[in-house]
């Protein structure tokens, strides 16, 4: 599987010691880095682990707090992405950097040094047309990048690299957007990259990318290297063990697990994204009250559309939904809000709070629809403040005042603002999607707390979390999620972090 | 050298005050520099203006004058800029407004009792207001089309529909070729207070209040505030985010509209030019330096009308040329704009390049 | 055959402003900076070129002070909106509010003490025809090639600002700005930096726009010389679709308007006068929502994407 001259190149690039940290996370704690011409690099992990940041760092657009990067031997200091380019360090992000409006030609010199004045495209379209052949990159260099499909894009920031010659590609999950069909093409070219003595680095969660693009495999986990394999020496079951890490302690004490009657039932549930491809694909899901229900999965595989789709705020496209029996499937949101659905969203500072207002309004974003936060049509602004006030004290939100603007708030606040009110507000279900996403050990710990002692009160929770600690800790029941699907649901105790790893990578069930 | 913009920790309140009060006095410091580089003694302009637009009672009911449509439309502008909508088409409301009050009281004396034409001109006029208003409005939440350049062009069809009313089969046959209708009849006159001060400096005295107590006090307003804020936080919320906009830019469009209703029923008592001069543009620089505050909006606009009655009061007295207001007018915007980054922002200097902090994207950390 | 020729005429040296300044205004937007100020820039643009022709006698020094004082008044607004992020459309409102203020008081200010320190009624040095040899003689084409100086150099205009945009290196950084900033600097483009330059450079030929009025089109000053030209170029911008090659047709639409105007008001019917002036600003109304409603328009068009929304990076 591996090129046996792998590893034999010169050294193209060594990170030594690096370290980036960002308020409340260790992005970065002091890693090394080293890679090859010749080279594929895998880096996996979980999201948060601080794959992206250490790339981040070696294309220019973070500066590390500590450490040495030495570029072909010599050190260097990165301290933009065209300091980078002219290293022939480049990068492919996950958002690509493309003008929409303008031609593919055009995007492969924009910002380019040395351009002349007036450009020659004829002479550039004819370099992107033979490196495209050489690569087997497929894009006509006269369209325009809107006409393009996210694959092809893709390919154009590709030959954007390839034409600045960058001999070191960085690619940010660059399969997360590919069909199956574009991703094996999308490892020719890598191949053939480097058969040239180029080298590249590859983010990724999936175990199965990792086998079949790189040479070697680095395993980030919490900002820190813990492992590193040469590909052809170790196997999926292996990676998921070192991903996952830590002997995970599934089944911690809690109260024991005594479901009541089903609150939510999801049947063949369909739904799509953005864009208009499938996001769940016949979807099945019972909750009862009492229950916490884990949905692990690797992010992106319908995570957020499942949690749209049953608070109303994303259409299902077939299937039915019922809450205590009742069916609300497309209810609207507030049909659903009045029904006692809670939902801590995923995107917590955009949706989950509203940055620009105050907490006290903040926590009253749900129940000032009724008494005693307001009387008919009129708001009664001292009840606002002692509800607000209430909150903060249970849920031992960290704010100067109720009338402090949540933006100024720390993630872990921001968080605890938000569950306070959908708690607040929830009477039949909580849906909770990544609630501890991003916060630190205090506030990870009281979020978890709280899902566990609503459960306890008799609620249902559906966790989405890719956490499998966060998981094997809160959850009674997990049910992996992967494109669209339920690929098993077994009861916590009974999980295993390899047999949910490589459920989660899309792998049968016969483990 | 670069500058660098930190967010600051709590918003700073003290700027909310000082910054306004700053640049109300930067403002006076660069007319100064001006009046001085013509020679002009800016202590003695200054008290000519202050006692042309307090110096008498007259005085100021004449700035009262101009201060209502100010306050009404500034109220409009401000409701529809809490939504960030972008509403820049005061002026066409306001005219338009002018428009459907003038036919109301013009035409329709004959059939409606003379005590309804009044209460009919000023609220088919305000409907008027926020019909022209609509189309941005509905565009903008059915195609998002984008509603400052809407509401701009929208002005000059509304001046230029007026226009061809009262030079063309509106105008007045006695009125020897001045372009504008015959005087409303009187049932139709909006009762003045003092001097022409009228009955519309009432009204919008309750409806600042009125609409202060809507933003503040009340489900709805709540709801306004979270569209404004997020839309995508409103919608999960479960607010109807469409609807509430259109509704809003609605009365929004009609505040504006009460104002030209106003204008030419208690003012003018005709349609004629000189209705659209600008109100609906000083309306948006009121709104804004009184920080979307409907209670700040009555003080702002007397202080704006006050420059403005001001300024001709100069020119009558001292030989100065009127504009000497709108400049004055302009240059308290510019520092207030500066300022308006203070409350929000701390800024900090760094030196070029070296040592820097990095610009960060989004860190997926 | 005379009327044709009378109407195009008009129409073009009419026109001449408008493009200037609609170019100007293209520029900027195409960097993402809407410039509302543009009336209040234009009245300066004006006022200076007259004040400092008739004092100096110097039409190229009359040019200058007009490039100068638009420059300086975008300046203020790119100030104002790059740097402190202040709102655009309330920061341009406040540039046209000052300036029309300010130029309205200049000329009642620097004129001679004879005429009472009024540049209103006086006449300065002007552009007069120049006649295109052979081409400015024959019959309608005439009307193209015997116009001012001015009016030919925005001729060449066109073309050069449609190459500049489109066909060099500078162009197409000026559009990667106003369309996707965040990949523009990604790309290693200074998003500030270009901002500022174009929205001075736009001032600077709005400035110059204004400058044709007051020492061609209407020689002299007037109060409210512009008669509202700031707006229309707003509106024309939009009706160019962001395209410097394109702004003839929409120049010589309102010119055209104008010009048809005048005879109509000459024959004494002036009713459809206003409609014809609305027509315009509809017109544009259409385009915005034929722009949105129909997407593939806007992206073939290059419709800056984010016009009027500051850009900042995201700092943790």
């Amino acid at each position: 599987m591996s090129d046996p001259q792998a590893g034999a190149g010169t050294r193209l690039v060594e990170m030594r010691g690096i370290r980036k940290s960002f308020p409340g996370v260790q992005a970065s704690d002091d890693v090394c880095l080293s890679l090859d011409s010749g080279e594929v690099l895998a880096l996996l992990g979980e999201n948060g682990a601080g794959k992206s940041t250490l790339m981040n760092i070696l294309a220019g657009l973070y500066h590390p707090d500590a450490g040495q990067i030495l570029v072909r031997g010599r050190a260097a200091r990165i301290s933009s992405p065209r300091d980078a380019a002219a290293l022939g360090i480049g990068m492919v992000h996950q958002n690509f950097m493309l003008v929409d409006s303008m031609s593919v030609a055009e995007n492969v010199v924009l910002g380019m040094k040395g351009l002349p004045f007036v450009p020659d495209l004829r002479k550039v379209k004819a370099g992107i047309r033979e490196l495209s052949e050489r690569y087997n990159l497929r894009v006509d260099p006269e369209a325009y990048v809107w006409q393009l499909s996210v694959g092809e894009q893709q390919r154009v920031e590709i030959l954007k690299l390839l034409y600045r010659r960058a001999e070191i590609l960085i690619l940010d999950e660059p399969t997360a957007v590919l069909t199956p069909q574009e991703s094996a093409e999308l490892n020719a070219v890598v191949r053939r990259m480097r058969s040239e003595g180029k080298a590249a680095i590859f983010i990724t969660h999936k175990m199965e990318e990792v086998m079949t693009f790189s040479d070697r495999v680095m395993v980030l986990r919490r900002g820190k290297l813990v492992a590193e394999r040469r590909t052809a020496d170790t196997d999926p079951r292996e990676l998921a063990r070192l991903m996952v890490g830590r002997e995970v302690l599934f089944c911690v004490d809690k109260r024991p697990f005594s479901p009541g009657d089903c609150v939510l039932e999801l049947e063949g549930v369909r739904a799509e994204d953005e864009r208009g491809l499938p996001a769940l694909d016949g979807l099945d899901l019972r909750l009862r009250s009492g229950e916490i229900l884990g949905i692990a999965g690797v992010a992106g595989n319908g995570q957020r559309e499942l949690a749209e789709v049953i608070t109303g705020l994303r259409p299902a496209t077939a299937g039915r939904i019922r809450l205590k029996g009742r069916d609300v499937t497309n209810g609207s949101p507030l049909s659903l809000i009045r029904s006692g659905v809670g939902h801590v969203p995923q995107d917590r500072s955009s949706v989950g709070a509203v940055g620009d207002l105050s907490v006290a309004a903040n926590l009253a974003m749900k129940g000032y629809r009724s008494r005693p936060v307001s009387v008919g049509p009129v708001l009664r602004p001292s009840r606002i403040l002692e509800l607000a006030k209430r909150l903060i004290a249970a849920f031992g939100i960290a704010t100067p005042s109720p009338q402090t603007r949540v933006k100024f708030l720390s993630g872990g606040n921001v968080q605890k603002t938000i569950l306070a009110r959908e708690i607040g507000a929830c009477t039949s279900l909580l849906v909770a999607v990544y609630p501890s996403r991003g916060l630190d050990v205090g506030a990870t710990e009281a979020v978890r707390k709280e899902l566990v002692a609503q459960r306890d009160a008799g609620r249902a929770v559906l966790l989405v979390s890719e956490d499998l600690e966060e998981l094997a800790q809160v959850a009674d029941t997990i049910a992996v999620l992967f494109e669209g699907r339920v690929m098993g649901t077994f009861p916590a105790c009974e999980a295993d972090p390899e047999t949910l790893g490589l459920l989660m990578s899309g792998a049968k069930k016969e483990a | 050298m670069a500058l660098h913009f930190e967010k600051r920790k709590s918003a700073s309140t003290a700027a909310l005050f000082i910054v306004p009060l700053a640049s109300f006095l930067a403002s006076l410091a660069l007319t100064s520099l001006l009046l001085l580089a013509f020679e002009v003694n800016p202590a003695a302009t200054f008290a000519a203006m202050f006692k042309g637009a307090f110096g008498s009672w007259r005085a100021f009911t004449e700035t009262l004058v101009k201060a209502i449509p100010l306050m009404l439309t500034s109220l409009g502008v401000a409701l529809a800029f809490k939504l960030r909508f972008w509403n820049i088409g005061a002026e066409g409301q306001l005219v338009m407004a002018g428009v459907a009050a003038s036919w109301v009281a013009l035409f329709w004396s004959g059939w409606v009792p003379g005590a309804l034409l009044l209460p009919l001109a000023i609220l088919v006029g305000c409907a008027a207001g926020a019909l022209w208003a609509s189309v941005p409005a509905l565009l903008k939440t059915s195609l998002a089309v984008d509603e400052t350049l809407v509401t701009l062009m929208l002005n000059y069809v509304a001046i230029l529909f007026a226009d061809s009313l009262y030079y063309g089969p509106w105008r007045d046959p006695k009125g020897y070729g001045f372009p504008g209708t015959a005087p409303f009849p009187k049932e139709a006159w909006l009762p003045r207070i003092s001097g022409r001060a009228h009955v519309g400096l009432y009204f919008a005295l309750a409806l600042a209040l009125v609409l202060w107590f809507l933003l503040n006090r009340t489900r709805w307003g709540f709801e306004l505030k979270i569209i404004g804020s997020s839309p995508r936080a409103a919608r999960y919320e479960g607010i109807a985010v469409e609807r509430n906009v259109v509704l809003a830019v609605l009365l929004s469009g009609a505040l504006c509209g009460l104002a030209g209703a106003c204008e030419v029923t208690a003012i003018s008592h005709r349609l004629q030019q000189g209705l659209a001069i600008g109100y609906g543009f000083t309306a948006i620089i009121v709104a804004w330096m009184s920080q979307l505050n409907p209670l700040a909006i009555a003080p702002v606009s007397i202080l704006m009308a006050a420059i403005l009655v001001g300024g001709d009061q100069v020119q009558m007295k001292m030989g100065l040329p009127s504009a000497m207001g709108q400049v004055m007018q302009g240059m308290i915007l510019f520092p207030m704009l500066a300022g308006s980054l203070f409350t929000e922002f701390r800024i900090r200097r760094s030196a070029p390049r070296a040592g820097g902090p990095a610009p960060g994207r989004e860190g997926a950390a | 055959m005379d009327l044709v020729s009378s109407i195009l005429t008009i129409t073009i040296r009419a026109g001449t402003s408008l493009v200037i300044a609609t170019i100007g205004e293209i520029m900027t937007e195409r960097a993402g900076i809407l410039n509302l100020g543009l009336e209040g820039i234009m009245m300066m643009g004006a006022l200076s070129a007259f004040a400092a022709a008739f004092h100096t006698g110097s039409l190229a020094f009359a040019l200058l002070a007009a490039a100068a004082v638009g420059a300086a008044l975008a300046a203020v607004h790119a100030f104002l909106t790059v740097t402190m992020r202040a709102n655009q459309v309330v920061s341009g409102l406040s540039i046209t509010l000052f300036g029309s203020g300010l130029a309205s008081f200049l000329g009642q200010r620097l004129g001679p003490a004879a005429n009472n320190r009024r540049l209103v009624g006086l006449s300065g040095p002007r552009f007069g025809q120049v006649k295109i040899p052979f081409l400015g003689d024959l019959p309608v084409l005439r009307s193209v090639f015997d116009q001012d100086l001015v009016t030919y150099a925005v001729l060449l205009l066109i073309p050069l600002a449609w190459f500049y945009l489109y066909r060099t290196r500078a162009g197409l950084w000026l559009r990667s700005v106003g369309e996707d900033p965040q990949a523009a600097d990604a790309m290693g483009i200074d998003v500030a930096r270009t901002k500022y330059a174009y929205t001075i450079g736009g001032g600077l030929l709005v400035g110059l726009g204004g400058a044709h009025l007051s020492l061609a089109y209407t020689p002299g000053w007037a109060e409210n010389i512009t008669g509202g030209r700031g707006w229309i170029v707003i509106a024309l911008v939009i009706f160019s679709m962001w395209n410097p090659a394109r702004a003839i047709w929409g120049a010589l639409l309102f010119g055209g308007i104008n010009a048809v105007q005048f005879r109509l008001q000459a024959a004494g019917t002036d009713i459809p006068a206003s409609f014809l002036n609305m027509l315009p600003y509809l017109a544009t109304i259409a385009v915005l929502v034929l722009m949105t409603w129909w997407e593939t328009l806007s992206k073939r068009v290059g419709a800056p994407a984010s016009l009027g929304v500051a850009y900042m990076r995201e700092e943790k």
